[in-house]
């Protein structure tokens, strides 16, 4: 297959992007490991000769040419279906309009309905605004401890879940909030575990640090950095033990990808082709360290190659691209390829953790990504541009989203807190009456 | 019975519990094609094949956290360590994942798995392949610790282990894989938590695991020759451990010793000599002794090594001690 000679080395540019995510799950329960057929086979065949002779550039621009005006004159033909259908009598370049309008916007050859837009700009800017809740609370001292926030990276946390299925595992470091907001967890649950609440979705156990939601397949939530990468690999494992076809999707950050653990998860990953997509989070700080001052290969995503773990970077502040990029990876992964490396370039607008003023980075960089890139304001220009929605029902939006914050804060902060007697609750599974010690027997 | 090996009692309990659960795997260096370093996995990747008998890269921390994710994802690995020496490499997968897992979830995921492999001292090869850190891993909620102490308990005990719920940390000893003793064919269970009184006595409580209750029951026999009449308890789980057989031993005898392979500064014989103090004082007619490894690293001339190691000669006099016959 095409994709699988291409993956070879590293993947800066991956093949064309299938025809429209609406369609993505039944394709894969069709065509689990070929999306490719979806395309001209004379076209396969022919991209499959140019590959054979892959040292030509200008074969390469010609091939990414044809792909293009492929996909193009695919979505085209479709959509003149899709008119015919709805207009017998020929319709009308109106009705034609209406209806893109009603699709919501392409971006890569990919289609987007408006309705899926409107969920991603939604979720993106809840986490923002469930985030800077969760700062305002940590200011007022009532979220203790160590807590990371992820105001900046949302598109990531969105981009790859409306890529992912629900029934993908998925785990992370200690900066998660966002991570399983966008799984679907329940807000008032994380805010409550934030609180040190009952409710909290670990029960109060685990804080900021260790959010888990084992029923929405959201394993951590892990509070030692890289440490959820091989555990990140047996989840792996145990999918292609069962070959039930889930992929885990592996998240760490540019600091973490400096943990040996890493590199001996690479190194069984590929050995033994498990469906893992490693997420790189690459906000340019590891805590205090720049990239440059920790890293001697920058380039996060050509980690992976002495471990023949193709890799690719992606603009992590565009939640389209990450959507496109990650199916694309998923795809990857869940067709028996092995596994593969997502770099998404990000950047955090907060200090490291709540503690850090963040004096290591200037106002201007700040500002620059912040103004210049920010994720949330770049999906409403494209919204807004193709006529999907207006500033207005944003601002409107806003509003309401901070209101149900407030609301999920209020709610939170009003459950108990957990009941002395879970202190020696989950520490074991079985417990032996009479040996020492088992959990309320200390002492 | 059929007398078999310590090794082949291992490899029975495995083969068992891999043929009734299909969650089940072994993964580890030399596991499949080697037959195991020590041959403990003698002939199973013939029996289940390269998917459930994986040899991995020389790779601890990574292969020890791929079985907590495949654990937390509901299947039941056997993680091996050759020894456990190599284990600290992996000690961040094993006491910060999955130990705390199901605490730190509320409950919602568990990490169901054994690691194994050979510990304690074993012969010359000096002091970075020849300790016993099982006070490590005892130490930390959320684990259990197994060391069986001869073949039919190391059957017993690694088939209750495998179906336990919870991570297990099975320490097997390196220069017992050789033992040849009973062992219960078929389906054999041993219950985790449980101590095994290995020898009736009135005198005097030996209490001993892994390794050094062959040496308590070679110092019981001698202690007899001079009159004393030994009880030797192996407690064969450390963790969760079982002071009722222990401290109800004491309230018979009111003399103990303990004795242990590792190091004397916060080991298990510190645990347990502790442990009898705070309920069984008034029992005791003397102070609990003691006997454990000496405070060096393991060196590797023989002599140096034996000096290093407790003998069945100390634990006679420690006996002798607090029977009050020095």
């Amino acid at each position: 297959m095409l994709r699988r000679v291409n993956y070879s080395i590293i993947l800066t540019h991956l093949p064309a992007p299938k025809v429209a995510s609406f369609s993505r799950v039944q394709e894969y329960e069709t065509y689990p490991f070929a999306s490719q057929s979806l395309l001209d086979p004379a076209l396969s065949d022919f991209r499959a000769q140019v590959l054979k002779n892959k040292g030509f550039y200008h074969i390469k621009i010609i091939r990414k040419m044809i792909t293009i005006i492929c996909h193009w004159l695919l979505r085209e033909c479709s959509y003149g279906i899709i008119r015919r259908l709805s207009f017998p009598n020929g319709g009308a370049m109106v009705a034609k309009k209406k209806q893109v309008k009603a699709k919501g916007l392409t971006h890569e050859g990919r289609d987007y309905s408006a309705e899926s837009l409107h969920k991603m700009h939604d979720m993106m800017l809840y986490i923002r605004r469930f985030e800077e809740k969760a700062g305002q609370m940590y200011g007022l001292k009532k979220i203790g401890g160590f807590c990371h926030l992820c105001n900046g990276q949302e598109a990531i946390c969105v981009g790859m879940e409306e890529a992912a299925e629900s029934t993908d595992y998925m785990m992370t470091s200690y900066r998660d909030h966002g991570h399983i907001l966008a799984r679907g967890s329940d807000p008032t649950a994380v805010m409550a575990e934030l609180l040190g609440r009952a409710g909290g979705v670990v029960g109060g156990k685990g804080g900021s640090m260790h959010m888990f939601d084992a029923e929405k397949n959201f394993a951590g939530g892990n509070g030692i950095v890289g440490e959820q990468v091989p555990i990140g690999i047996g989840f792996g494992f145990a999918s292609k033990y069962r070959d039930d076809k889930r992929v885990s999707i592996t998240i760490m950050g540019d600091g973490g990808i400096n943990q040996g653990a890493v590199y001996e998860s690479f190194n069984m990953a590929a050995l033994w082709k498990l469906p893992v997509v490693f997420v790189i989070e690459n906000n340019q700080y590891a805590m205090g360290t720049s990239i440059s001052r920790a890293s001697a290969e920058t380039h996060l995503f050509k980690r992976g190659i002495s471990f023949k773990v193709p890799g690719m970077q992606v603009d992590g502040m565009d939640v389209l691209e990450v959507e496109r990029k990650t199916s694309e990876a998923l795809e990857h992964a869940r067709s028996g390829e092995g596994p593969i490396i997502v770099e998404m370039m990000t950047y955090r607008y907060r200090g490291h953790s709540m503690s850090d003023p963040a004096t290591y980075r200037t106002r201007d960089e700040v500002d620059e990504w912040r103004s210049g890139r920010d994720p949330i304001a770049r999906l409403q220009k494209q919204m807004v541009d193709a006529g999907l929605t207006t500033e207005d029902a944003f601002k409107q939006k806003d509003r309401e989203i901070k209101k149900e914050v407030a609301a999920v804060a209020k709610a939170a902060e009003a459950q108990s807190e957990p009941d002395p007697s879970v202190l020696w609750k989950d520490v074991i599974s079985d417990e032996i009456p009479g040996a020492y010690p088992y959990p309320g027997q200390v002492g | 019975m059929a007398k078999i090996t310590y090794r082949e009692a291992l490899n029975q309990a495995m083969c068992n519990e891999m043929e009734r659960d299909d969650r089940v795997f072994l993964m580890g260096e030399e596991v499949a094609e080697y037959n195991g370093a020590y041959k403990v996995s003698q002939g199973m990747l013939e029996k289940f094949g390269p998917r459930r008998v994986i040899d991995t890269p020389i790779t601890e921390l990574g292969f020890a956290g791929l079985g907590v994710g495949a654990s937390m994802a509901g299947l039941r690995p056997i993680i091996e360590f050759m020894t456990w020496n190599f284990a600290i490499l992996a000690m961040d997968q094993i006491v910060n994942a999955a130990a705390k897992m199901k605490y730190m979830t509320g409950g919602q995921y568990s990490c169901p798995m054994v690691f194994r492999g050979a510990g304690g001292a074993a012969a010359r090869v000096s002091s970075q392949h020849s300790q016993a850190l099982e006070n490590w891993y005892a130490n930390i909620p959320g684990l259990k610790v197994v060391m069986p102490s001869n073949p039919a308990d190391a059957k017993g005990l690694l088939a209750s282990s495998i179906r336990d719920n919870d991570t297990v940390i099975f320490i097997e000893n390196e220069i017992n894989y050789g033992d040849v003793a009973e062992v219960p064919e078929g389906e054999y269970i041993v219950p985790l938590g449980k101590a095994d009184v290995k020898r009736a006595g009135r005198d005097v409580t030996l209490v001993a695991h892994s390794r050094m209750t062959g040496y308590a029951l070679a110092a019981a026999e001698e202690l007899a020759k001079q009159g004393i009449d030994a009880e030797v308890i192996d407690p064969r789980t450390i963790r969760p451990l079982d002071e009722a057989t222990i401290l109800a031993s004491v309230a018979k005898t009111n003399r103990a010793v303990v004795i242990e392979e590792g190091w004397r500064f916060a080991g298990i014989g510190a645990e347990i000599s502790a442990r009898i103090m705070e309920k069984a004082f008034d029992d005791l007619d003397a102070p609990v002794v003691r006997v454990t490894g000496k405070d060096v690293p393991m060196p590797y001339a023989a002599n140096l090594e034996t000096l290093a190691l407790p003998s069945v000669a100390e634990i006679v006099e420690a006996a002798r001690t607090v029977c009050n016959r020095n």
